[in-house]
């Protein structure tokens, strides 16, 4: 902790934690963030901040014995780096020869500018949504409705260093907005969300029109049993499903039979075809709209990412291609132990028909003779792995469509399904658009997504909330 | 008894508090406050007993948060000096000034007492970071060895987690408190894998996170032993169990399954903040608002909640809130009928409970602090039965041990829980395991439907270390305590059959 420490520049304390290290290899990880938010509740304002952190993380690697060995050691603020750095090289020591050793990155192709200072945000980035925003809580209230939301905007800068020369760099912005329109009573409730890079393309006004025609059709209240349904999920919902088949979808559990993806006799689903559809579920780094990280940088291992990795290029990956399940999450250790291709973590996540092409949400309700139409999905956990069984809530609007229009309100429901199961029952794959999930946004917010139809949407039970 | 290290109680905390109250003062602000928080935290992970990842990490800094005319203003950073202090005082003005345009609701804080120097310490033992990190790897190989060496065990995931939290916290009234709180939670998972079918199950131990140092590992507060001598045989016999037919069973509830039910359908739905609507559009409401306090029936007339701060070794328990308010222990259900909430100073303020109970909270010195659950119990029946009793008195059942996965609606009326293990209960005695096992109910249906509630004999204070609530999003941890309990008539699934095979 830094008592009257001056901040010194993140590269340069990268620089200096290398030069202290007398370790074999040595990689530091500096991220610099930065972050502004406001939320609000009943057209008023509840919290806001504007918060400023730096994270420095030390990670040597040292002779195990039989391998390489690394340990990782983390400090907020100015830490004092000969301490940092001999802390990290005493827990590489004794942490004994290390699963996921590999060589270092010694060249990188891509990176950034190393020598820029970080790219921040502040409460500013608000400036013009908050007056949007004050204006639509007047305009809500008029209405007799009532809004609730979130605002975030998060910059982050990282830097990567090694032994081995890496200099990458690289700015991270994410920001997201989420609606909550609710009648006055509470008893009508709808949401409205949005992923964003810097709050330029946000209309408060846009979004709140979309509330405002939710909460009509809540107007005519239907009740409705249990039973499977045909239901349209629109981006949003199939994007909280199928980041939980992203997270799931890593290769070292699925060899070692611990997952829906794992085969029957041992080894993995690689090759199999998941759906008959020409469904592709791809990440991409240089996505338009959706830009990641094209390089890995973490500091803890898992079998999503290994620290012997950092630095390792992120080309773009197809998880499933027209069907068929293409590559699960591997380092590269897992990968040579496997005769696999390597497939870490990258921080979006894409599915689309062909072309990203199809009918719009719109179009795909007008083309519904009775159906329900979902608007986003909460509180989704794992009820059976060998499946991946997923139960949660429909959320914030279930509509009834009859006849090719949304003719009501639906009760909401506790859904149990399996989003691998889902993919063989599509039967319509919509247009691709860029969507926020409900339930992930937390942690990720970069997600296009297509509405699908499924036939035989299984809902569980009834759930009184709205 | 452990002391607050040195190492923080070194820090000019008093110049920061100074510096920053003094201009918040002269900004014009009515309240202002100031944290400086350090957070230690190591987490070690292992598969098949050997290591995957060991990080030690460390979040400090501070912040500052007013109330300036009438509107919250809050800024955090990472030095600590006296002009970080002041910027942040600054800043956190500013905020108030941009939020101000949507801010329709005056903030009042109901008033308490000040408390001038006061200290807090948890009741642990051994700092768990004061242990070499080789003893606690060696302990974590050991245990993972022993499973991974039993007959059908395929694979071993081992963790443990380790927290201490030091907090200085001084405000305008004159509080200033300097408070430090330890947590460990350990635990390991065996996995069997039948090749020939692709099946596979796991189980994890049970013994619950706890506010203890490394002497929860090393003692004898837990027979570890025992408990992973006893997982393989367990998993074997869950793996070839038979699946559960779907209907309606009394279901005898392990604490260490309960406290999770406890938590969610009892402690989130009795958040005022969630009942008022303030965690509407994430976290969500609740079922029991504000007007059904002292009339709803939350369950049955043997329901009995508290909620409390003072627990000895709670994962909530604490000397003195972020709004410098000291713990409390009150009713939340009393004879089955809901008669608290808990609750912040404004909340507090702005509904007329006179004083908060000192429910606000940040889970780090970057974040904003929020009305957070306090250790929610259900209290035993002084003279009730043993688990072992309980069984003995049902005819055609399950009871269900351990926790696993949870899902419950935005209102707190739906949930859907599964576990470790699940045995039939047929007359009266347990008549082995069940598999693709789930338990569904609406909470007050559930409630109302306890027939038994145990004895102080099976009271087990549960816990976790991973509530979330709040944007930015905020963890916390909190520990439930309950006895074993017995629930007429609940909805089992079979989750084979819901997946639709």
């Amino acid at each position: 902790m830094s008592r009257e420490r001056v901040l010194i520049s993140a590269q340069e304390m990268a620089e200096q934690a290398l030069s202290l290290s007398k370790a074999d290899d040595c990689m530091v990880v500096v991220t610099e963030r930065s972050e502004a938010n406001l939320r609000w509740a009943s057209n008023s304002l509840t919290t806001n901040g504007a918060m400023r952190s730096r994270q420095v993380a030390v990670i040597s690697i040292v002779d195990g014995g039989q391998g390489a060995a690394s340990g990782t050691v983390s400090r907020s603020g100015s830490p004092d780096l000969a301490e940092l750095v001999a802390a990290s090289e005493q827990a590489a020591h004794d942490a004994g020869p290390a699963e996921d050793a590999m060589p270092l990155i010694g060249e990188a192709t891509s990176g950034g500018d190393w020598s820029a200072p970080p790219a921040v945000t502040g409460i500013d980035v608000f400036s013009s949504f908050a007056p949007d925003l004050g204006n639509a809580f007047g305009e809500a209230e008029a209405g007799d409705r009532l809004l609730f939301g979130f605002a975030e905007h998060i910059v982050e800068t990282t830097y990567l260093a090694s032994s081995t020369g890496l200099r990458l760099r690289h700015d991270q912005p994410t920001g997201r907005l989420e609606l909550n329109g609710k009648s006055r009573d509470f008893s009508r409730s709808v949401w409205a969300g949005a992923a964003t890079q810097d709050f330029a393309d946000i209309s408060a006004s846009g979004l709140t029109a979309e509330l405002t025609t939710k909460l009509g059709w809540s107007e005519r209240k239907i009740d409705l049993e249990p039973g499977r349904y045909e239901t349209l999920l629109p981006p949003s919902t199939v994007a909280d499903l199928m980041i939980y088949m992203y997270f799931t979808g890593q290769a070292r559990d699925a060899d070692e039979g611990q997952t829906v993806f794992s085969k029957k006799g041992g080894g993995n689903r690689i090759g199999e075809a998941l759906t008959e559809k020409p469904l592709t579920m791809r990440s991409d780094p240089a996505a338009a709209g959706l830009q990641a990280a094209d390089h890995l940088v973490t500091t803890t291992s898992s079998p999503y990412a290994s620290v012997f990795d950092n630095g390792l290029a992120l080309p773009a990956v197809d998880w499933m291609r027209d069907g068929v399940l293409t590559n699960l999450l591997q380092t590269r250790a897992w990968a040579a132990k496997t005769d696999a291709t390597p497939a870490p973590y990258v921080d979006n996540l894409i599915m689309e028909g062909p072309g990203g092409a199809g009918p719009s949400t719109q179009e795909m309700v007008a083309a519904t003779e009775r159906g329900l139409l979902l608007t986003t999905l909460w509180y989704i956990r794992e009820v059976d792995p060998q499946t991946l069984l997923l139960t949660g809530l429909t959320r914030d609007g279930v509509f009834l469509v009859e006849n090719g229009e949304v003719t009501g309100s639906v009760n909401n429901f506790r859904f149990n399904e399996s989003p691998v199961d889902l993919l063989g029952r599509v039967s319509e794959i919509g247009r691709t658009q860029r969507c926020l999930p409900r339930e992930w946004n937390d942690w990720f917010t970069r997600t296009a997504m297509p509405t699908l139809r499924i036939p035989d949407f299984n809902m569980s039970s009834v759930s009184p909330a709205s | 008894m452990p002391q607050i290290d040195t190492s923080f109680t070194d820090l000019p905390l008093g110049q920061l508090a100074d510096a920053a109250l003094s201009r918040a003062r002269d900004l014009g602000c009515t309240h202002a406050d100031l944290r400086v928080e350090r957070i230690r935290t190591q987490d070690i992970t292992m598969r098949d007993a050997r290591l995957e990842s060991a990080t030690d990490g460390e979040d400090a800094g501070l912040a500052v948060r007013v109330v300036h005319e009438g509107t919250w203003g809050f800024a955090a950073g990472m030095a600590l000096t006296t002009d970080e202090a002041v910027r942040l005082a600054e800043q956190a003005v500013a905020v108030s000034r941009v939020s101000a345009a949507i801010n329709t609701d005056p903030v009042e804080l109901a008033p308490e007492p000040a408390y001038p120097n006061a200290t807090y310490v948890s009741a642990y033992e051994i700092d768990p970071f004061t242990v070499p990190d080789p003893d606690k790897i060696a302990l974590l190989m050991d245990w993972s060895e022993r499973l991974m060496s039993a007959d059908g065990v395929e694979h071993v995931q081992s963790m443990v987690m380790l927290a201490k939290d030091q907090k200085f916290y001084a405000d305008l009234s004159g509080t200033s408190t300097t408070q430090q709180r330890v947590r460990v939670h350990p635990a390991l998972t065996a996995v069997a894998v039948d090749r020939s079918t692709g099946a596979f199950e796991t189980m994890r131990t049970l013994a619950p996170p706890a506010a203890r140092g490394w002497e929860y590992l090393t003692g004898d507060l837990v027979d570890w032993a025992q408990e992973l001598a006893e997982i393989p045989e367990l998993l074997r016999e869950k793996i070839k169990a038979p699946s559960v037919e779907a209907g309606k069973y009394d279901l005898i509830v392990d604490p260490s399954n309960l406290f999770l039910t406890i938590h969610e359908s009892i402690g989130h739905a009795t958040e005022l903040d969630r009942a008022l609507g303030y965690e509407a559009a994430y976290a969500g409401t609740s079922f029991a608002t504000l007007d059904k306090l002292g009339k709803l029936q939350y369950g049955s007339p043997l329901m009995n909640v508290t909620g409390d701060r003072n627990d000895e070794y709670g994962l909530a328990s604490v000397g003195y809130d972020d709004e410098g308010v000291a713990a409390q222990q009150w009713d939340i259900v009393k004879d089955g009928v809901l008669v608290g909430y808990q609750l912040d100073r404004n909340m507090a303020r702005l509904k007329g409970f006179g004083r908060s109970n000192g429910c606000a909270f940040a889970d780090s010195p970057g974040h904003v602090p929020v009305q957070r659950m306090a250790n929610v119990s259900l209290q035993p029946a002084p003279d009730g039965p043993t688990t072992q009793e309980m069984i003995a008195g049902v005819e055609r059942g399950i009871y269900v041990v351990g926790d696993k996965s949870w899902s419950i609606d935005m209102q707190r009326y739906n949930f859907q829980f599964t576990g470790q293990r699940f045995y039939k209960i047929e007359s009266g005695r347990l008549a082995g395991q069940l598999r693709d096992v789930a338990y569904q109910a609406t909470t007050t249906d559930f409630w109302g439907s306890m027939s038994v509630v145990g004895g102080p004999s099976t009271y087990v204070l549960g816990g976790a270390f991973n509530c979330g609530k709040a944007q930015p999003g905020q963890v916390a941890a909190v520990s439930h305590g309950c006895p074993s309990a017995l629930f007429d008539g609940v909805n089992i699934l079979n989750t084979v059959t819901e997946g639709g095979r």
